[in-house]
């Protein structure tokens, strides 16, 4: 890595000697594989199947780095996870980094490092990339986009339209919702919170793996990231033309989260993860999807949170631990601190 | 305790303890009654937790003049946009208040044009702005009751320690009572408050005497959590229905009668009473809190001379009469069909804690 230097300058992405130097000493000595080696205009790759899942996804996560990951995990599972609750399986990704002139080259490499892990964990290849440098101050360090192909079985293709989705269903969570929106808020060191706090930053991809070969009864995979879990049920009720309903008591919690919520006066529920996931399933695979994913390390804290209901089509219910009912509605602009 | 409890909240949202509340309610509540929520975190309390559900329907909740971003005044955006305007100015606020209209323009739309506006979670942030700003002048628009008064009287207070001369307060920050006597004074139909929690912390007790034993209104100091505030219906309800009107405290572990002395000092030093104006109220005589002589070099008003625009009010806004419990958002016509969390016409659809912008998220 000496040949790079200490920072990004404007030459690196000036096309010439040092953009090569920065392609083949960081990029592709960690993402190795055959397709990105040609260094070609475009990958060429051996497709099988009929349906493809394609996506994209931006990262400006501030700060790069914060407890549970950083800018470059997230951005492959990111990717890799709107890949999954597609009900794909993840094959390939691009990687299009924007750097800000002056950006540490051993910043970028811890970046890389754990992209390079994350995708080799998830058994994908990162076939393709590009690389800009802007100068000082026109970026905020660094900017990741990420695309991917998955392949996606005949029997899962309905998954990501919801059309499946029917009264009766249940609604299952993997684990507390808005680990990840606290944790950054947490790095950012606005409210001077200490706790050991964590981003749920994570592939999703082995879990909704085991989930769609245990059950044919899936009818709607979703990753809860901006806007969390509330969004997604709002989307649901509204895409599926049903009424949702959520069981405040049954909702899985992190207690650093818990307590951060509260004295903020922010809701859990509309707060961004990037390791949550939606499950609708057909009532009586439940409990069976329920417990295979209790067995595996991103579902332990399972819950089912809620059902799909005939009643109040297009708007979520919930129904509070003081045993109220109130509407769930979708998050219009931020979520603030009370002042008072 | 599991993972996730917590305690002194938990126990106040359990389901079995607000039904029996409820239950007792219903039975000995015979008058039809309106009681006002004077604080907007009991109105969201409200909503948040579906407690609307456990009332009888002849107890009517109306919300009041206590969402601090709700009652600051078009004047208030006015003046905030016009020192905005004086060069090498950074403009300090809570969040909620940027989106609040003025008579022309908004804060946002102010920032878009080249304001340079940051929004702070504390005063005090304000303060380390103006310190790591030292060519430029940081003030801060200070907004809210007796809540958050005392941080900035306590920030004023630093500033003067520190020697830190371009720091500002452009002062909104308001008093109750003044308020809650107008409401009690003109309005015959609120048979009782549900009096404000933090704001009583500061205070104490006394500052509601009036309204029971002059105006005859009951009076109950009211915690945020779904059984603190079933129980003050509770004990407003019995108050109302035997005719003895007095002062009762139900969030005993926080508000004290003397309140919070150490506070109290502060905003005696630091501010003095002036008639101040409230969106919806008008001008209400004594109830604004502006920056004392003794600390007149932090004032962003005497610093800043500026003249406002004249004040056009927004046609067929009713944030005045919902403010004053006379309507409820539903009643006005421009809600959620112009006036919506995305283009707030009044102040009420903006804040978090505003009465219209509850109605519109919770669909109550």
């Amino acid at each position: 890595m000496k040949k790079l230097g200490q920072q990004i300058s404007i030459h690196h992405g000036n096309g010439g000697v040092q953009t090569k130097a920065l392609i083949e000493d960081l990029f592709i000595h960690f993402f190795e594989n055959e397709f990105l080696e040609n260094q070609s205009d475009s990958a060429v790759l051996p497709v099988t199947g009929k349906n493809i899942a394609f996506t994209t996804d931006s990262f400006v996560v501030d700060p790069i780095f914060f407890p549970g990951g950083n800018i470059g995990s997230l951005a492959i599972c990111g990717t890799l996870n709107d890949l999954a609750v597609s009900g794909s399986n993840p094959l390939y990704l691009s990687v299009g980094f924007i750097i800000e002139e002056g950006f540490k080259i051993s910043y970028l490499e811890r970046i890389v490092r754990s992209m390079a892990k994350e995708a080799n964990q998830a058994g994908v290849k990162i076939v393709t990339g590009d690389t800009k440098v802007v100068n000082s101050g026109k970026c905020d360090k660094v900017f990741i986009n990420t695309s991917g192909i998955g392949l996606i079985e005949e029997k899962h293709v309905s998954i990501s339209s919801g059309i499946r989705v029917k009264p009766g269903d249940k609604i299952l969570l993997n684990g507390p919702p808005g680990e990840h929106g606290m944790a950054i808020m947490q790095a950012r060191g606005i409210f001077n919170f200490k706790s050991n706090l964590k981003s749920d930053c994570v592939s999703l991809f082995p879990l909704i793996n085991e989930i769609l070969k245990v059950s044919d009864g899936i009818s709607f995979l979703r990753d809860a990231t901006r806007g969390g879990v509330a969004t997604v049920v709002n989307e649901i009720a509204r895409k599926c033309k049903v009424g949702v309903e959520i069981d405040e008591t049954c909702l899985p919690v992190n207690p650093d989260v818990r307590v951060m919520c509260e004295i903020l006066g922010f809701d859990q529920l509309y707060i961004a993860n990037e390791g949550k996931v939606i499950v609708v399933v057909d009532a009586s695979d439940a409990y069976h999807v329920l417990n295979s994913m209790r067995k595996i390390k991103t579902g332990r804290t399972t819950e089912i949170i809620g059902e799909i209901s005939s009643d109040h089509k297009g708007k979520v219910v919930l129904r509070t631990k003081s045993g109220g009912k109130r509407i769930l509605d979708e998050l219009i602009g931020d979520q603030l601190p009370r002042i008072c | 305790m599991k993972a996730g409890d917590f305690p002194f909240v938990d126990e106040y949202r359990d389901e079995k303890s607000v039904k029996k509340i409820a239950r007792q309610i219903k039975d000995i509540s015979k008058k039809r009654i309106n009681l006002m929520e004077v604080c907007g975190g009991h109105t969201m309390a409200i909503h948040k937790n579906g407690l609307q559900d456990f009332l009888p329907e002849n107890i009517t909740l109306l919300s009041g003049p206590g969402c601090p971003v709700c009652v600051s005044s078009q004047r208030f955006v006015d003046h905030a946009i016009a020192i905005g305007r004086f060069p090498e100015i950074i403009l300090t606020t809570y969040g909620d208040l940027i989106r609040v209209p003025g008579s022309v323009s908004s804060l946002e739309k102010e920032k878009g044009k080249g304001i340079e506006i940051r929004i702070v979670y504390s005063v005090l942030e304000a303060l380390e702005i103006a310190k790591a700003n030292k060519k430029k002048k940081v003030v801060f628009l200070g907004i809210g009751f007796e809540t958050t008064a005392p941080a900035s009287a306590a920030t004023i207070i630093q500033a003067e320690m520190q020697k830190i001369h371009n720091f500002f307060l452009l002062s909104a920050h308001k008093v109750m009572p003044p308020a809650l006597e107008t409401l009690a004074k003109e309005d015959t139909q609120i048979d009782g408050f549900i009096a404000p929690g933090h704001v009583s912390a500061i205070t104490g007790y006394g500052i509601y005497r009036k309204l029971s034993d002059v105006y005859g209104k009951a009076v109950v100091i009211s915690g945020f959590e779904p059984l603190d505030i079933l129980q003050s219906v509770l004990m407003l309800v019995k108050q109302i229905e035997s005719k003895l009107f007095k002062v009762e405290n139900e969030y005993t572990r926080v508000v004290r009668p003397e309140g919070n002395l150490k506070a109290q000092t502060l905003l005696n030093r630091v501010f003095t009473p002036e008639n101040a104006e409230w969106r919806g109220l008008g001008w209400v005589p004594e109830s604004g809190l502006s920056v004392s002589d003794e600390f007149s070099a932090f004032d962003a008003t005497r610093h800043f001379l500026v003249s406002l625009p004249k004040q056009e009010y927004p046609k067929g806004c009713s944030c005045g009469e919902i403010l004053t419990g006379k309507k409820k958002p539903s009643d006005c016509k421009l809600f959620s069909v112009v006036c919506t969390p995305i283009n707030p016409i009044g102040a009420c659809m903006v804040s978090s804690e505003g009465t219209c912008s509850i109605f519109y998220n919770y669909k109550a």
